[in-house]
């Protein structure tokens, strides 16, 4: 059997050695949103250019990273990009996985890059991840809606300010929510929404001996909120949403409000999928009367090379196709100023043309607005806003997450959810050794 | 079969089964419709059923972004692989204790249907590290392997029940008249064998074709079957209820067209020949 | 006819299967085995040390447990129940002569064909969905408010989905075996002035009792294993983390391989006292 197993072992080598003695392929491994879907599209560039093939595996947010993270924590090798986050480049450039991106050219202009991403997508200084694109979160409002209400949207709303909104514009019988949550249970999905919420309410995930501390009443108050926001003016099925459902129903013209990532405001004003797409207002993330933290988080969509691919040169060259100023300007060629990947590039934001485009100026404030470094009122030991940068952070978020989901789903209260969610958190760090 | 009922009784009857049938056939129908439609006619309420502008965009759209033909080429190596490959092993062993039956042969059948129960995501980790270590990791030849040996003792138990039913009498009338044992298999027990092989081999087809745990988990691209190529369309931006549909019919219909075609085999093939 | 050559030449027919199968289950096992009485934290740099059967007792002691042991029961238990049920009425059914018995067939056996990612994700999205679901669209056409299924009745939802892809199989098998009924006793018995439900009680369901336990047992082997179905949909939502999942989720989304693999190791033992159980009945079947 031995000897059967090397032989297969041995046939499967030499046909990946045939393989790639034709033309140099890239695996890429990417998540099912709209501007990597474009950069798929617009690939074909890349490889007329170079000769280099890409072969794409287009993931859905959660599969993807339980995908990328398998791989590369059994160094797997399947892929030679991955596209990966602000919260695994810092975690996995430490345990040397990634291939340090110090090797762009000059050319890539890697000071152009946003302050607060590059910060994020570094260790020790070097970068290991190059943003694709770079979102912060806020409002985004029908303006039609509120006008019939009567009421204005503030630049800088607080919580009470959305929950008076909500109210004024839901219409269930024209079928119209007052506001859309991320409701579907995922450490990046419902659980960077609710943590930013704790933030600006004053919670926190741990206090500075790592005890977990959901169990605080800024937690349940911050909680119960938002389950408020959701039971009474959010859309049915709310617990099954996650951006891209709420993307689709915002652009159906299902919600009144919608707070989520900074990159969809390109997504909801453009007219080809939007039905409000000339009604679309923005303002800051909310905070709460008498604290100053907003709910902003900060995220970027990255591409990163894992240590021992074969083809470090071509991903490189890849990356720098990818995340380079060339690349902006191509889409903006294409399909216009406003779909270019946001939030990545300083010079983007000095572009006047792109200065046109009505969510760029709200998008970088956004931005500016989140600090990882101090994502709470009280002190904490992890950086990250709507995260905690410990590697343990995905299996905690997740299950916390589906506690939460179960929540708006009606099954559980914000007590139960929160004394669950308590639970399993101690349970996990317990398992872990804190 | 030959009942007498009345007309009247029979005509209830064809309503109701036929009633049932459809709406049991229905989400299919459903999806096979919504892969002609644009993505606004896919969910209009009220829902448009038939008349409605027929458009082949989502097909286009489908191939064009995830490169349909090469999931389906790998399905079709997979499943068909598998099959080729368990077949050289399950013969042999149904084969032997059909004809040479021991004391043993009922344990051994019964433990191989419970390796069958061995929970897959026990294994998953450390299949995954040997994976690694053998460089089989999303390749076709390692997912051959593995569905092979999930179906085996599916393979060796329904081979077995068929080759149980070749009255062993034929064989030694063969061997009086002084077949030797390669006449014997190639004359006398081949042509007996040929509908239970072939029963054998669809139903495992099918089964390597929809396994979606193996396939999901150990590969990424190269080797990636039609399951994961749905599995990309789980939560995409916008609308897509037409996309989708047209990708999942691509998915299902190589494999629902085979096995309508062979039927009559399959039903008998499903009952791993326990039930006559 | 088993001479000593041919004994000795039918072992070594049997060799190969038998050498693959249990190298198939031991060296994995053993791996799990290994792994389950480790710290093993992968995104921690892997080992981490031995540390007995601490990560045995924190699985079964998180709160996470038993909640999925009873959601595996209810959902094998569910489905067993709809399919075995529906397909022994739907068997009937279509024993009856009728008009175009081929074609319904056809309808009813497609389900099976259909594999468990398309089934989860079209149902979830184009039935299931509470804005833009076809069921959605009934309720309200009735001016019922539309059902959250996937949430609010995430475990129905679940069932649903596995037992449409399984009253095929079932369907199936419990035809063939009323086919082979003999339709004189039936008939002799509906001279006799026997009502259909007796009829039904002494001689219809006492011949299928045999196929009925090898639907129950073929299926739950599949049933426990299930995946594809809820990672589609609620990826372990609602209720719906069976204990297969939730070891997924530990080794695959905590990347705790070794608390993951003591549940693995768990779930092997309670696979195995299900499977003796069964495997009794059917053992008694084959000397029949």
């Amino acid at each position: 059997m031995r000897l059967g197993k090397s032989l297969v072992a041995s046939t499967a080598i030499a046909l990946v050695a045939a393989s790639g003695a034709f033309a140099q392929t890239l695996t890429i491994a990417t998540v099912n949103n709209g501007d990597m879907i474009r950069m798929q599209g617009l690939s074909g560039e890349f490889t007329a250019q170079t000769g280099i093939e890409l072969e794409w595996v287009i993931l859905e947010e959660n599969i993807l990273r339980q995908r990328v993270t398998q791989d590369i924590a059994t160094s797997g090798g399947q892929f030679d990009i991955m596209t990966i986050g602000m919260y695994e480049a810092p975690i996995w450039a430490e345990r040397d996985w990634l291939v340090s991106l110090d090797g762009l050219p000059d050319d890539y202009d890697i000071d152009d890059i946003l302050p607060a991403m590059r910060a994020g997508l570094s260790f020790e200084g070097s970068l290991y991840a190059a943003p694709f694109y770079g979102e912060s979160s806020m409002v985004m409002y029908r303006t039609d809606l509120m006008e019939a209400a009567g009421m204005e949207m503030p630049e800088e709303p607080t919580w009470d300010d959305i929950a008076a909104a909500a109210a004024a514009m839901t219409d269930r019988d024209n079928n119209i929510n007052g506001i859309c949550l991320r409701g579907r249970a995922g450490w990046g999905e419902n659980m960077a929404f609710i943590t930013t919420v704790a933030n600006s309410f004053g919670a926190r995930w741990f206090d500075e001996d790592w005890n977990a501390q959901l169990d605080s009443p800024e937690w349940l108050e911050a909680v119960t909120f938002y389950n408020d926001l959701l039971q009474n003016y959010g859309p049915p099925g709310a617990a099954n949403n996650g951006f891209n459902e709420n993307l689709t129903l915002f652009q159906q013209g299902r919600c009144g409000m919608w707070i989520d990532a900074t990159v969809a405001a390109s997504f909801v004003t453009n007219p080809n999928d939007s039905t409000v797409a000339d009604s679309v207002g923005f303002a800051l993330a909310p905070n709460r009367d008498g604290l100053d933290k907003r709910a902003n988080w900060l995220w970027a969509w990255a591409l990163a090379i894992p240590a021992g691919t074969q083809q470090e040169e071509a991903a490189m060259e890849f990356i720098n196709w990818a995340t380079s100023k060339d690349y902006l300007e191509l889409v903006a060629e294409r399909e216009g100023w406003a779909n270019v990947p946001p939030g990545s590039r300083t010079s983007l934001y000095e572009n006047p043309e792109y200065a046109q485009v009505p969510f760029a100026d709200m998008t970088l404030r956004s931005i500016n607005a989140a600090d990882p470094n101090n994502p709470t009122v009280d002190p904490v030991p992890y950086v990250g806003i709507q995260f905690v940068a410990i590697p343990e952070w995905a299996g905690i978020g997740t299950s916390a997450g589906q506690e939460f989901s179960a929540m708006v789903a009606g099954q559980l209260t914000p007590e139960q959810a929160l004394e669950r969610a308590q639970a399993l958190v101690t349970d996990e760090m317990e398992a872990a050794g804190y | 079969m030959a009942r007498s009922v009345t007309t009247q009784r029979k005509t209830f009857n064809t309503f109701l089964a036929w009633v049932i049938g459809l709406l049991i056939f229905f989400p299919i129908l459903w999806t096979v419709l919504t892969s002609f439609k644009s993505e606004a006619q896919a969910i209009a309420d009220p829902p448009v059923w038939f008349f409605f502008d027929w458009t082949l965009e989502n097909y286009r759209v489908v191939q064009e972004r995830s490169n349909y033909s090469r999931f389906l080429w790998n399905s079709i190596i997979i499943a068909g692989g598998s099959t080729v490959l368990g077949m050289f092993i399950a013969i042999p062993a149904a084969w032997s204790m059909a004809f040479v039956p021991s004391r043993q042969t009922k344990n051994i059948l019964l433990w191989m249907l419970s390796t069958k129960m061995l929970p897959a995501v026990g294994v998953l980790y450390p299949i995954y590290l040997i994976f690694i270590q053998m460089g089989l990791l999303d390749t076709r030849v390692g997912l051959t392997i593995v569905l092979m040996l999930i179906n085996l003792p599916i393979m060796v138990w329904m081979l077995y029940t068929y080759f149980k039913e070749i009255p062993g009498e034929i064989l030694e009338a063969a061997r009086m008249d002084g077949a030797g044992l390669r006449q014997e298999i190639l004359y006398v027990l081949t042509p007996m064998a040929i509908p239970g092989i072939a029963s054998t081999m669809l139903l495992n087809i099918i089964l390597a074709w929809n396994e979606a745990f193996w396939t999901l988990n150990l590969t990424a691209a190269r080797a990636a079957p039609l399951t994961a190529f749905i599995a990309s369309y789980s939560s995409p931006e916008g609308l897509f209820y037409a996309k989708l549909s047209a990708a999942s019919t691509m998915a299902i219909a190589p494999i629902l067209i085979l096995g309508w075609f062979s039927q009559k085999q399959l039903v008998r093939g499903l009952t791993f020949g326990a039930v006559k | 006819m088993s001479t000593k050559a041919s004994r000795s030449a039918a072992r070594l027919m049997l060799a190969p299967a038998v050498i693959l199968l249990l190298g198939w289950m031991l060296v994995p096992l053993t791996m799990t085995l290994i792994f389950s009485f480790q710290r093993y934290l992968p995104l921690r740099g892997g080992f981490q040390g031995w540390v007995g059967f601490e990560n045995y007792v924190r699985f079964v002691g998180s709160s996470a447990f038993w909640p999925a042991v009873q959601s595996t029961v209810i959902i094998v238990g569910g489905v067993l129940l709809i399919t075995v049920v529906l397909g022994i009425l739907l068997a009937i059914l279509l024993d009856q002569p009728m008009w175009g018995q081929g074609m319904v067939r056809i309808l009813v056996i497609a389900p099976f064909f259909v594999m468990p990612t398309v089934s989860g994700l079209v149902w979830k999205n184009m039935f299931m969905d509470p804005n833009n679901g076809l069921l959605s669209h009934l309720w309200r056409f009735f001016g019922a408010d539309p059902v959250i299924w996937l949430s609010d009745a995430s475990m129905l939802s679940i069932i649903l989905i596995v037992s449409w892809q399984w009253l095929p199989f079932a369907t199936l098998i419990l035809l063939t075996a009323i086919q082979s009924l003999d339709s004189e006793q039936l008939e002799a018995a509906e001279m006799d002035g026997a009502p259909a439900l007796s009829r039904f009680r002494h001689i219809i369901l006492p011949h299928l009792s045999r196929a009925i336990t090898i639907v129950i047992l073929i299926q739950t082997i599949f049933l426990l294993a299930i995946f594809a179905e809820i990672f589609v949909t609620t990826q372990g939502s609602f209720g719906t983390r069976t204990l297969t999942y939730l070891i997924f989720q530990r080794v695959l989304e905590s990347q705790n391989v070794g608390l993951g693999s003591a549940g693995g190791i768990y779930a092997v033992i309670l696979a195995n006292i299900f499977a003796l159980f069964l495997m009794r009945i059917v053992g008694k079947n084959l000397d029949r």
